[in-house]
């Protein structure tokens, strides 16, 4: 088996065993905490935690009206490589030929220039982000090694893919496989690290939505 | 604070505390750094430190001890005594638990609420001010953290009755409303208390005091110590309930109607039989239901919303329409309403003496909100915070006015001597 072999047989499916398993591991061992009942009065007319919680989710897409300035950097940097990470995984012919050996599913791809062009951006998006985690006092006395590491994870699949459509550094099979291999350590990382705030957001959000919705706020 | 530190004690708390909410939340930071922006604390100083997400730590780390995946291999690091002795300050001395870093989160963390875990578990632990403590035990032992005892309050009921010639009903059988008080009004700004009930007796109101239940202030929930937070909040439950009243009333206190309107039901572990509401909420009502007629108050100003009631309470619109058709000349502050910046008080913040310096650091930051609307009147519906900002006022020799919606409504009131 050379590497190649490797990386796309028995890498990715551990990896993505893992990604599944340490998933539904750490969501259910939260969701197990269960909730302390509620015995207070909800303010009349307002949402019901369901409802709350879905709008919670939504409002938080974009900046506080008063913190609109402040935020303005890490919002927009924020949406530009985390949609140009949506884009390049499901937009991308390869990637989407992975996804219907898998499940038997599939969609339009988009030309491939667009998703050079967007894994491009993705990676200098990731570039200030770490640039301003470095170079934010808050940021940085607030990090830890996940957020280095995690860094690290997200953008190691998007420069080796990158460098793989590009022929860059080595033959193709062996940047493939190496691409590969780096999107099984992103699956395998993804539940132990704060890259779970990708399912944690929603339970974040929505608590906290259901939590201000009840008293009217 | 004392010699011997539970850290034992403080993992149990934590651990009995953690459900579903504070899980999430403690396993959300991105730590992207936007909540130091809305952080008074971090403002006034730019020191990292007071960035909130800092806070989430003891509360993540003693979780992840049981819960992670190394913790449930036994291979995570516990919560220590050094944790619990170096967060003390960031979660008792600079956190009011205001919930403006709530806003600015793109998790939605509710740091507030990590912090009220935090100070049960680091006061089961025997870790915290001093001075906050004696509050909470002085509520517990005399009937009030300012020393207010059943029987001082009948004397300072009659002598105010006496001097402004009101009737202060106490323990009135077939009352229909319970009126509580904070000590600090009763101490400090005992017109507040007259102003409530010359409104309430105007309306025609049929309430009462009452000395069994009657500090609305629940120093055990701002300690963290739970046992005295239900004794407080089952002091005026159980005066309620005898009274057979069918709502109470928090006077001018932030904190005292979140505990007794968000928490109490949950703290006794059934609903309340009463309705619960903030002074403001009350005459809100009664203004709707036609009870007042007020004359114009001409003198410029601008106010300030208590977290409790308005961003973490809901009643932000009530002062608002309290003031209509009475303020001719009211400015909204910058931010405002739910976005207002604390007054660096709340949370019992301004019980604990040594954090005077950086208070007074963080009234700065309303200085300057009061100066760019152009007056010099800050109104406001909550007594501690009057108190944090009176205090501040002298140390900073702000020149200022600071006043309470509930004393402007009682002056301005069309009352029959008026005809
Ligand atoms: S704003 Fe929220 S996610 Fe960002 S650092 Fe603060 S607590 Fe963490
Ligand atoms: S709750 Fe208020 S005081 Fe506490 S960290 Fe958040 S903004 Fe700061």
């Amino acid at each position: 088996m050379d590497l190649l072999d490797f990386a796309r047989g028995p890498a990715i499916n551990v990896a993505m065993a893992v990604l599944v398993f340490g998933v539904l591991w750490r969501l259910l061992a939260i969701v197990f905490l269960g909730k302390p009942v509620d015995r207070t009065v909800p303010r009349l007319g307002t949402p019901g935690p369901f409802m709350a919680g879905v709008r919670e989710i939504a409002r938080r897409m974009v900046p506080h009206p008063t913190f609109a300035f402040a935020e303005r950097f890490a919002f927009f940097n924020g949406w530009v490589f985390h949609v140009g990470l949506a884009i390049v995984v499901f937009g991308f012919r390869p990637h989407i030929l992975f996804v219907k050996n898998l499940t038997g599913l599939s969609w339009p791809a988009l030309p491939s220039g667009v998703i050079y062009a967007v894994g491009a951006i993705t990676a200098l998006s990731l570039t200030a982000a770490l640039i301003k985690r470095l170079t934010s006092p808050v940021q940085r006395f607030i990090s830890t090694a996940d957020d280095y590491v995690s860094w690290l994870v997200t953008m190691a699949p998007v420069v080796t893919g990158l460098a793989a459509v590009g022929h860059v550094g080595a033959r193709y099979e062996t940047l493939l496989a190496i691409h590969i291999l780096s999107v099984a350590v992103l699956l395998i990382w993804l539940p132990f690290g704060k890259l779970f705030h990708a399912v944690l957001v929603f339970l974040s959000r929505a608590t906290t939505g259901a939590f201000l919705a009840r008293r009217g706020v | 604070m004392t010699d011997q530190i539970n850290v034992q004690a403080a993992a149990d708390k934590f651990l009995a505390a953690i459900g579903r909410p504070l899980a999430s939340w403690a396993e959300a930071c991105v730590k992207c750094g936007l909540c130091a922006e809305a952080c008074h604390f971090y403002q006034a100083t730019k020191d990292p430190k007071y960035t909130p997400a800092w806070k989430i730590l003891p509360i993540a780390k003693a979780h992840k001890a049981r819960t992670g995946f190394l913790g449930m291999l036994g291979l995570a690091p516990k919560i220590t005594e050094k944790d619990l002795k170096e967060w003390e300050e960031l979660i008792f001395d600079t956190c009011n638990m205001c919930g403006r870093c709530t806003l600015v989160c793109p998790m939605g963390i509710d740091i507030a609420s990590i912090t009220g875990a935090t100070r049960a578990a680091m006061a089961a632990a025997g870790v915290g001010p001093e001075d906050l403590f004696a509050a909470a035990e002085n509520s517990r032992d005399r009937g009030s953290p300012l020393g207010l005892s059943p029987e001082k309050l009948e004397d300072r009921l009659e002598w105010l009755a006496d001097d402004n010639e009101i009737d202060l009903p106490l323990d009135k059988k077939g009352a229909d409303v319970l009126l509580t008080v904070s000590s600090i009004e009763m101490m400090k700004y005992p017109d507040s208390i007259v102003s409530m009930a010359k409104l309430l007796n105007h309306a025609g109101v049929n309430w009462t005091f009452s000395k069994k239940g009657y500090e609305a202030t629940n120093f055990g929930y701002l300690t963290g110590k739970t046992d005295i937070a239900k004794t407080m909040t089952m002091r005026i439950v159980d005066a309620a309930e005898e009274l057979g009243v069918k709502a109470v009333i928090i006077p001018e206190c932030g904190h005292a109607y979140g505990v007794m309107r968000w928490q109490a039901a949950n703290v006794i572990g059934r609903p309340l039989p009463f309705e619960v509401f903030h002074i403001t909420e009350y005459l809100a009502k009664l203004k709707r239901e036609g009870k007042f007629e007020f004359k114009p108050y001409s003198k410029p100003f601008t106010y300030h919303d208590p977290c409790q009631i308005s961003r973490r309470g809901g009643a932000t619109a009530d002062a608002r329409y309290l003031m209509e058709g009475l303020a001719t000349d009211f400015r909204e502050m910058t931010p405002t309403a739910n976005s207002n910046w604390c007054c660096g008080g709340g949370g019992g913040v301004q019980a604990i003496a040594r954090s005077a310096p950086i208070r007074y650091k963080v009234f700065k930051i309303k200085t300057e909100q009061v100066a760019a609307t152009g007056v010099d009147t800050l109104v406001s519906s909550c007594a501690n915070c009057r108190l944090t900002m009176d205090e501040a006022k002298a140390a900073t020799k702000w020149t200022g006015g600071l006043e309470s919606i509930v004393e402007i409504l009682a002056e301005h009131l069309v009352t029959k001597d008026d005809d």
